[in-house]
């Protein structure tokens, strides 16, 4: 019945990831927990991936902590940082009518960190948010866009959301990201987000 | 001033000039983060000359926090007047890479890194 009738995939997507590596998966129901008794699950999950990715990275040599690379992989920051905007996103994005579970997941390779996201997101966000993908993607340089969003969201012109998310990510932690969208029969359309970083 | 909450605390100590930030900062958005910003706004227009702002105590922010930063900071940036300078960890790179970012929407933002 919930067949995808459509797909599509924007940046840096895979979506089958091997499982013969480091994996962890968590699912979150969607249940009748409001939203803001749910927020500080997200940091307390993106806590815990953090935690348990240290394990695989003592040792390890760290990156240069030269002031132009971006913040290191390895640092406990960057996961949880990753981790965090991810389950946010999908909490402010998710469509609470669809009963859909956002599931969290990341994969952990000798050279690369990936995390997947996947949640049901309301019709009325898909063109905004596939806009908003267009941005970053096309854009010649991140940076750039990244100080003229803060500018934006200080004049008082963003659109709710302050956008800086995706855009830190890229800039500040060297990620890259890719989206891939797919409608189900039922209309239902479901987004997942995946983001990579050099470890 | 200070707000105080199980996670963080945001202090201005109005006889030094200093916004002290700790703690983890992850609210939801523009409207949780408003009594963050205003307190901020508040201790920059109470200043005349120099404000500092000190996050080396400060753990965690997401992008909804590196938002209520940058929008401060081109607060001050338009006033003119103040003069600011930003505290931060050296061996700390989110918090190093935060202090750049404001130093670029306000070139004249002095950096101090410890």
């Amino acid at each position: 019945m919930n067949q995808v009738v459509n797909s599509e995939t924007f940046g840096d997507f895979v979506d089958v990831m091997p499982e013969d590596v480091e994996y962890l998966i968590i699912g979150f129901s969607a249940n009748s927990i409001p939203l803001k008794q749910r927020w500080r699950n997200n940091g307390l999950s993106a806590d815990f991936i953090a935690d348990y990715l240290q394990t695989f990275f003592v040792g390890l040599e760290q990156n240069q902590n030269s002031h132009a690379v971006p913040i290191p992989t390895k640092s406990k920051n960057a996961a949880k940082y990753i981790a965090n905007e991810l389950l946010e996103n999908a909490m402010k994005f998710s469509d609470d009518a669809v009963r859909y579970q956002t599931r969290i997941a990341f994969h952990l390779y000798e050279d690369k960190l990936v995390f997947h996201v996947t949640n049901a997101i309301e019709s009325d966000n898909v063109d905004k948010f596939r806009n908003f993908i267009k941005r970053i993607l096309t854009a010649e340089d991140p940076h750039e866009l990244y100080i003229q969003q803060m500018e934006l969201n200080a004049s008082g012109e963003g659109d709710g959301g302050s956008g800086l998310g995706f855009l830190s990510m890229v800039c500040d932690y060297g990620a890259q990201l890719g989206w891939q969208f797919k409608t189900l029969e039922s209309s239902v359309v479901l987004v997942t987000t995946m983001v990579s970083l050099t470890v | 001033m200070e707000i105080k909450a199980e996670e963080y605390t945001i202090q201005y100590i109005a006889e030094t000039g200093e916004i002290n930030c700790q703690g983890s900062l992850l609210l939801s958005g523009t409207e949780e983060y408003a009594p963050i910003l205003n307190l901020m706004l508040e201790a920059a227009e109470e200043q005349a000359e120099h404000l500092t702002l000190k996050v080396t105590e400060l753990e965690f922010l997401n992008s909804s926090g590196i938002n209520t930063m940058t929008k401060f900071v081109i607060n001050v940036r338009n006033r003119k007047s103040l003069a600011l300078t930003v505290v931060g960890l050296d061996g700390t790179p989110w918090q190093v890479r935060l202090l750049k970012n404001l130093q670029r929407l306000m070139p004249s933002l002095q950096l101090q890194m410890q």
